[in-house]
């Protein structure tokens, strides 16, 4: 029944325009920054390395396929949340909205089920997203650019040689997937206290930008308790391009990010299970 | 045989608000069953606890002689239910529609009985049409259609024929009809229309803010009231003349040029009629004037003063 429920759902998300604003949006994007470094990395790339390229000296292609692909992963917590709050947050709100949970509640199904299947769709759904941005920014990079050794500065320059990379990639957007399961988690669960999905759509972007804000500004008010707040890991995939002791903060992340997912899942069901179905 | 559903003492608070207060009613297999109450007495919300979309405050609902609280899926994979509105996925064909909500249902070759109850609510010219280019009369027949895909022993329809034209409540009556005589389909129909339910419902219950007024056949009921009957009459001056002193002249209500109109009991009628008669009086034709829609005001304004 599980898998007849998920096939269900998937159904209906690949049914709505909406979904496919996603899809397009990522397109663009990737694109958009592609062609803008194929024209403009050079200017860029000489004001990012200008304080250091008196002490370093850079040999070979820097603008390469990670470069590009790691500049696109820095836009992942900034678009890719909008993109899945905007098919998350409808996934029960939506139902509420359109008067259909009087035709599925009435049947015999569980209300339990009908969330793990939803949610499940609404990750494969994010899943997605991830995946074509990795597909479009490595691919289209590969073509544009070719390989090359990673640099990445920060507070410090790391070089990571290029037959170093794949697995760090995979690793940044297999965490990637995790932040955005967060996300469709906390869009999933205001889906289902809405009847309909505007509030849970705003509400998600709205809350992670303004938590982001609030853990940065007053950094040294929340103090300690920022490092439980799961936007203080939504970019922590950066991780996979510092030295192994990033590597050892992952855990942590990692950590958080799936207990606040079961968190929001958990305050879904106990409230879904709940509700009155009055829309 | 069970009743196919049993309500005992059901009620539902929102706050002070009391939607459904104490409820008790059932329904026979076999019955059209009409579920009469003015626009907010608790008859959605109800039906909504009834198909376990809304948790009862109290009370307790028997369906097929199970309870629901304990046995939902065996209870609700019996029922078809349209409630309210009928909202479907606007953006998917009436098939896609079905075929999603067939599953849901588990149904076995389901693109078969997809065809079939396309068929019998009369939509299979448009069965492959997006959902939202629909009238509103046909996505009443698309949420009977739904209604029906499972097999269902019982069918729960709220307001099937609100906001139709005079044609589409007759179609719709007329289906209703149809399954109940041809299928055996037990219905229960809610409505404010209260001609609906004497046209078509051979039981019924009254409601009120939530309460039960009055359950029981629907004639039995209409009957058992005082009814205004019309005479139409060839001299209703002479006739007003023969009944003074009689003891029908209390009866009478009004009168105008062609008709005199009593306030009798229905075994009253004949006795009348004969007196008129056996008085050389010329009658054209005795109208029904007294209906459900009188009894039910009646009903209702009865415990507005209580």
């Amino acid at each position: 029944m599980m898998i007849k429920l998920i096939s269900i759902e998937l159904f209906k998300i690949f049914s709505k325009p909406r979904t496919y604003i996603g899809f397009g949006a990522i397109i663009i994007i990737v694109l958009a920054l592609e062609f803008g470094i194929l024209l403009q990395g050079d200017n860029i790339m000489g004001i990012i390395i200008a304080n250091i390229k008196d002490r370093f000296m850079f040999e070979g292609n820097i603008i390469n396929l990670y470069l590009v692909s790691y500049v696109i992963l820095n836009t992942l917590w900034v678009h890719v949340p909008i993109l899945v709050a905007l098919v998350a947050g409808d996934l029960l709100a939506g139902e509420a909205n359109a008067g259909t949970f009087r035709l599925i509640l009435t049947r015999p199904i569980s209300r339990v089920k009908l969330v793990f299947a939803k949610f499940i769709a609404g990750w494969i759904y994010a899943v997605m997203l991830v995946i074509l941005m990795a597909i479009l920014s490595i691919g289209i990079g590969k073509i544009l650019f070719g390989a090359g050794d990673l640099l990445v500065v920060t507070n410090k320059v790391n070089v990571f040689s290029s037959d170093d990379l794949l697995w760090r990639f995979a690793g940044a957007y297999a965490y990637g997937i995790l932040s955005m399961t967060t996300v469709a988690a906390l869009s999933f669960m205001l889906s289902s206290m809405a009847d309909n999905s505007i509030g849970p759509i705003i509400g998600t972007v709205a809350g992670i930008v303004g938590i982001t804000i609030i853990s940065t500004v007053g950094a040294s008010l929340l103090g300690p308790v920022n490092k439980y707040i799961f936007t203080s890991y939504l970019p922590s995939w950066q991780l996979f391009f510092q030295t192994d002791s990033g590597l050892a903060s992952l855990g942590h992340a990692v950590l958080i990010q799936l207990i606040y997912i079961v968190g929001f899942m958990g305050i879904t069901i106990w409230y879904f299970r709940k509700k009155d179905i009055l829309s | 045989m069970d009743p196919y559903i049993e309500i005992h003492n059901l009620s539902k608070h929102y706050g002070p608000i009391k939607a459904v207060d104490d409820l008790s009613m059932k329904v026979l297999p076999g019955d059209i069953y009409g579920f009469l109450g003015p626009n907010g007495s608790g008859k959605s919300t109800t039906i909504r606890m009834m198909l376990s979309l809304i948790r009862p405050t109290s009370g307790q609902i028997l369906l097929f002689g199970r309870d629901l609280a304990t046995d939902r899926f065996k209870t609700l994979s019996r029922i078809g239910a349209l409630i309210e509105k009928p909202d479907f996925y606007n953006y998917l064909s009436a098939r896609k529609n079905l075929e999603i909500l067939g599953k849901l249902s588990d149904i076995s070759n389901l693109k078969t009985r997809v065809d079939e109850v396309l068929d019998i609510v009369g939509l299979v010219p448009r069965a492959d049409s997006i959902v939202r280019t629909y009238s509103l009369g046909m996505k009443q027949r698309l949420g009977i259609a739904q209604a029906l895909l499972h097999h269902p022993d019982l069918i729960v329809l709220d307001e099937p024929t609100n906001g139709l034209d005079p044609q589409g409540q007759k179609e719709i009556r007329d289906l209703i009809k149809s399954l109940n005589r041809d299928k055996n389909i037990t219905i229960l129909i809610s409505s404010h229309i209260l001609y609906e339910i004497e046209q078509i419902a051979n039981r019924m219950i009254i409601i009120d803010r939530g309460k039960s007024l009055v359950e029981g056949n629907v004639q039995d009921l209409v009957n058992s009231q005082d009814r205004q009957v019309a005479f139409v009459l060839g001299d209703t001056t002479a006739a007003l003349k023969l009944l003074d002193n009689t003891p029908w002249t209390a009866r009478i209500l009004k009168s105008n040029d062609e008709r005199i109109y009593f306030k009798i009991n229905k075994d009253e009628i004949p006795h009348l009629n004969t007196f008129l008669v056996e008085n050389k009086m010329q009658i054209f034709a005795v109208e029904p004037v007294r209906s459900l829609e009188d009894f039910f005001l009646q009903i209702t304004d009865d415990d507005k003063v209580n």
